[in-house]
């Protein structure tokens, strides 16, 4: 029986598509068996940021209204050995296609052949959001250190704890600039968490080479050589269980640093 | 039979109270009172408005009832309703007043777009975000910090406080008064342990907790002690 892991953040554009992609792609590359589900019905990207979207035949909505078998609409990532699946949005109807019920049993179909579900949330806190929680187990909010996005990451982990359903949610601080953060013109790290006061599960440099893998539709996680790829490897592991230190931020300030340590409980 | 009394009059030098006897039935009471107030009418001329205080012993009038009383009473010149006391309350009212008077405890962090309510005190072990708001009918203490919304006294009490161990909100409100942070925060500076109450002039005040001791002494609820 699997785990279901729903990736939201309120606001759009902070970087959930990408953080699901390679979260899902991270796990793939730990050797679980992963399917990634996009639930931004209407508005589907998931399967344009890993380089599929020219293999979709069905998708979520005509599993759902039964017009297909889940396996049929599944499409596979060649890039792994049978270990990274997608389940791509539907791109005519919209959000109001699906209801929360129809979600759960969906993902919960799921669980039963997969370790790791990763469902993609569109942006806002109308039915589209809805229906990505109803089936999910665990939760990670993205937000980038913007006052804007914080305060969205704060209204979307209160309806996180009102649904009950999901344990409580882990924090992706997202777009880092570690050289604004260092002069204050950006939230910092432990600002950021404090506010929230939810677990952090992973910090990811803002990195150009996200935006370029993206357009390849190669997610970032793929490429051993980028820092945002390291820091999407560890949240992975970090959901696996595994306590790995945050990476420093490049030359990183040693007192932010160093009370992250702190946070963390590191020596 | 001498036929007992429903209703006694009794003249006292701040107004006539009107004893209503609780063990007849309410229509006798109503007659009887119509007839004693008219009979009485005639022997009072013009004079001054006289205030009534009316004591309704143990019985529970409703609100309607209550005003068929009052209204029957204003018919007659010169009389006017000061107060009905009755020795009754339902237990609505009580649980009602209970409510209003205790301290819920509260621990939790309120989230934007979240909305806390109490009728009473609220004590809340966690934080105000931005966006958040408590409301409570008495006072607010928060423990944690209080960046969202905070509205004490709802219900139109302007004795109620709010204190916060870190106070930036984002608006204060007491009872019908409201202020908001500036625009412009000047420096970051710390604001620990602050307390904000109405002043004579009908303001918000934020000031250090420490003045609440002088200014609002009904917070000590301990009774005795030394």
């Amino acid at each position: 029986m699997g785990e279901a892991i729903v990736i939201t953040s309120g606001k759009g554009g902070v970087g959930k598509t990408t953080t699901s992609a390679n979260i899902g792609t991270a796990l793939a590359l730990q050797g679980k068996k992963v399917c990634l589900v996009d639930t931004d019905i209407g508005l589907r990207n998931l399967d344009v940021v890993m380089g599929l979207e020219n293999r979709i035949i069905y998708d979520l909505v005509d599993v759902v209204e039964g017009r297909c078998k889940i396996h049929q609409a599944l499409v596979k990532d060649k890039r792994f050995e049978d270990l990274l699946y997608l389940l791509p949005a539907a791109q005519t109807v919209d959000k109001s296609a699906v209801k929360p019920e129809q979600m759960h049993k969906l993902i919960n179909e799921l669980k039963q052949d997969y370790d790791y579900i990763i469902i993609d949330c569109p942006a806002g806190i109308e039915q589209g959001f809805q229906n990505a929680i109803a089936g999910a187990d665990r939760a990670i909010v993205v937000t980038t250190p913007e006052v804007s996005a914080v305060r969205d990451a704060d209204r979307i982990i209160g309806l996180l704890e009102k649904s009950q359903t999901v344990e409580s949610p882990k924090l992706v601080i997202n777009r880092i600039r570690n050289h604004m953060m260092k002069s204050g013109d950006m939230l910092d790290v432990d600002e950021i968490t404090t506010h929230l006061s939810i677990e952090l599960i992973g910090i990811v440099a803002d990195d150009e080479e996200v935006i370029k893998a993206s357009n390849h539709g190669e997610p970032i996680a793929l490429n051993p050589n980028s820092k945002a790829s390291i820091a999407y490897r560890n949240i992975a592991r970090r959901i696996l269980g595994e306590s790995i230190p945050l990476q420093p931020l490049e030359e990183a300030n040693k007192s932010v640093f160093g009370k992250l340590k702190k946070f963390f409980g590191v020596r | 039979m001498k036929k007992r009394q429903n209703v006694t009059i009794k003249g006292t030098k701040d107004g006539i109270v009107l004893h209503l006897d609780d063990s007849c039935s309410y229509y006798e009471l109503k007659k009887e009172l119509d007839e004693k107030l008219s009979e009485n009418q005639r022997t009072q001329t013009e004079r001054q408005l006289t205030p009534v205080k009316v004591d309704v012993g143990n019985r529970y009038l409703t609100d309607a009832q209550t005003e068929e009383i009052k209204d029957l009473i204003r018919q007659k010149k010169n009389l006017v309703v000061d107060k009905i006391e009755s020795n009754v309350v339902t237990r609505a009212e009580v649980d009602k007043l209970k409510a209003e008077n205790e301290v819920v405890t509260v621990a939790r962090i309120i989230r934007s777009g979240q909305i806390l309510e109490v009728p009473g005190d609220l004590l809340l072990i966690g934080d105000v975000n931005p966006g958040g708001t408590v409301i409570a009918g008495g006072n607010i203490f928060i423990m944690g910090s209080l960046k969202g919304i905070a509205h004490a006294g709802v219900f139109g009490n302007d004795q109620a406080v709010i204190t916060a161990s870190s106070m930036q909100p984002s608006q204060l409100r007491i009872s019908d008064c409201l202020n908001r942070a500036p625009d412009n925060p000047q420096n970051n500076e710390k604001r620990e342990m602050e307390c904000a109450y109405i002043d004579d002039n009908h303001q918000i005040i934020v000031d250090r907790l420490q003045v609440l001791i002088n200014l609002r002494p009904n917070l000590t609820r301990l009774e005795g002690g030394h």
